[in-house]
């Protein structure tokens, strides 16, 4: 074939192999690169504080907070008051998630599974989703008082709907092939939940989970902000209103850390039961 | 009824009729289609049919009341002499898709409609027979394995080891490799024909390959659409077994031809 664009680039380009070139960023380690974000996070952070852009009360130095967050590891590691307070936190948010849990897959598969379920209990859920749930704590504390009970309740309050949501629409991803499938074996319903729709629900049930494992942690600081106890959500308000910010940033690093620990465990849980989902980035992501 | 000449290997078509259909209506009552007007059928033992004709005639709702999925609005579905009211054992069925379920590793799939009639202790001993099926199918070797490492044409073949499981008295096969490469589908072909052999299977088969149709079938129904029905029955006189090989002989080529021009009618309608 003749092309005449071709002939007029010129004899230079005749002899060029055309490869394809990999983009310099798709070529460094992701490791690397998350070391430069943070690199660069932490610069800008401490010139915001040298240069005095922001008022030390507002924003703590990088070096006040990594000091800060020494101590607080070196108490929780001693285990002084406030490993305690970790301890509780922790009990509220794995109190909640099951719960969450228990909630979650009862009323997803009511919702999911039943005609009645979907056209009836439906539409509450998801009026009940819309609200602010946050603004249930008051009236957690009021009907379950102080203790560990109102924070469980409302951090499984929040962490249901996800749940519920993952549940059911993971109910209707069975394909048309394998619902005629159990039909031509003669199987029951029960039989095509457990030994179809369940499993393959699972992937979707398990983004449900991650959604509801963020949500756990919020609903747990939520309600200890608002009701008291002796968490670490208290231990944050206390340092908060003594303007003590680097004890405020540290305790939240750790904080993050209980809540990664959640989600690492969901993840883990995943990969184990789920075993057949192609590990993906989506999967790692987003379920 | 026959595109001509005689026929050199009868049996298959004059065996005892194992499935019936006797003037079989089906109306939609909710858009008020009439899918199926009128359609009769037997399937004689040990024969392998197709059924062709393009979208709309009718025949995924035909396989559907084959299957006991759907009860049709008139007329007589009766198996072995016993009219087709549900679902049954004895009526094995296989689809486009594998339908392999990813968690369950390939024997576990293949047993696992005994599983559900019969129970977990049930789907255990049947094992033994699944590995027989997978011996024949040219999978063995992979029990264990889960069907996410099977190909596409090794998925089938373990949902055709499924399908043989319950040793049902007839197979309904909805388009089965359809999804698979051109090379692998006509392999798959000869395996279907060479595994219905060997179990002495009636086989009935919904296809949109007129070639397809017409190397495997003793017999193909031809239906048309708007009203679903049946336009002809064409006797194919090819001898068995049938190889690739036979594509390519006049005879098949006139059948193929003639199937061709009762379909290319049906598009005036």
């Amino acid at each position: 074939m003749t092309d005449v664009s071709a002939s007029d680039r010129g004899q230079a380009e005749e002899d060029t192999v055309w490869v394809e070139e990999v983009p310099l960023l798709d070529r460094i380690p992701r490791g690397i690169l998350m070391t430069f974000v943070f690199v660069v996070f932490v610069a800008l952070w401490q010139l915001a504080t040298s240069l005095d852009l922001v008022s030390s009360i507002v924003l703590p130095t990088p070096l006040e907070t990594f000091n800060d967050m020494i101590f607080v590891g070196k108490n929780l590691l001693t285990g002084q008051y406030m490993l305690p307070a970790l301890w509780i936190t922790t009990k509220e948010v794995i109190y909640g998630f099951a719960l969450a849990m228990f909630l979650g897959f009862s009323l997803g598969i009511l919702v999911g599974e039943t005609a009645f379920g979907e056209r009836a209990i439906m539409p509450y859920l998801v009026a009940l989703d819309t609200m602010p749930k946050v603004a249930f704590a008051p009236l957690f504390v009021a009907w379950l008082g102080f203790g560990i009970e109102s924070k469980v309740a409302l951090a499984a309050f929040i962490a249901t709907f996800p749940i519920v949501v993952g549940t059911a629409a993971g109910l209707h991803a069975a394909d048309e092939n394998s619902r005629m499938l159990f039909k031509t074996m003669g199987a029951s319903r029960v039989q095509t939940l457990i030994k179809m729709k369940l499993p393959m629900a699972l992937p979707q049930v398990f983004t449900g989970l991650k959604i509801g494992a963020v949500g756990v942690m919020a609903g747990a600081i939520t309600a200890e902000f608002l009701g008291g106890g002796k968490g670490f959500g208290e231990l944050i308000r206390v340092a908060a209103s003594q303007l003590n910010t680097p004890r405020v940033f540290s305790l939240i690093l750790y904080l993050s850390l209980l809540g990664l620990a959640l989600y690492a465990l969901v993840t883990f849980a995943q990969r184990k039961i789920v075993f057949w989902q192609r590990d993906s980035v989506g999967a790692r992501f987003d379920g | 009824m026959s595109a001509s000449a005689a026929r050199i290997d009868a049996p298959p078509v004059s065996g005892e009729a194992v499935y019936e259909l006797t003037s079989v209506h089906k109306t939609y009552a909710r858009n008020q289609v009439i899918a199926l007007e009128d359609v009769s059928i037997t399937l004689r033992k040990g024969s392998f049919s197709s059924v062709i004709g393009s979208s709309g005639c009718g025949k995924s709702t035909l396989l559907k009341i084959m299957a006991g999925l759907i009860p049709p609005t008139r007329g007589r579905v009766v198996l072995r002499n016993k009219p087709v009211t549900g679902p049954r054992r004895d009526i094995g069925m296989m689809f486009q898709q594998a339908t392999l379920f990813p968690w369950r590793t390939t024997i576990e799939n293949i047993v696992l409609p005994i599983e559900i009639r019969d129970g977990r202790a049930a789907a255990e001993k049947a094992k033994e027979k699944a590995r027989e099926l997978l011996e024949i199918v040219g999978l063995k070797g992979f029990e264990d394995v889960f069907p996410n490492e099977l190909s596409g044409g090794m998925a089938q073949r373990a949902s055709i080891c499924r399908m043989l499981i319950t040793e049902p008295a007839v197979l309904l096969l909805d388009e089965p490799f359809s999804a698979l490469d051109e090379l692998s589908r006509d392999t798959m072909n000869m395996e279907l024909q060479r595994i219905c052999n060997e179990q002495h299977a009636t086989a009935f088969l919904v296809t949109h390959s007129i070639q397809e149709a017409v190397i495997l079938s003793d017999q193909v129904f031809v239906m048309k659409p708007r009203p679903g029905r049946l336009a002809e029955i064409v006797d194919i006189d090819l001898p068995r077994p049938r190889t690739l090989d036979m594509m390519t002989t006049p005879k098949f080529g006139e059948l193929v031809d003639y199937i061709r021009s009762l379909l290319d009618k049906g598009e005036d309608l």
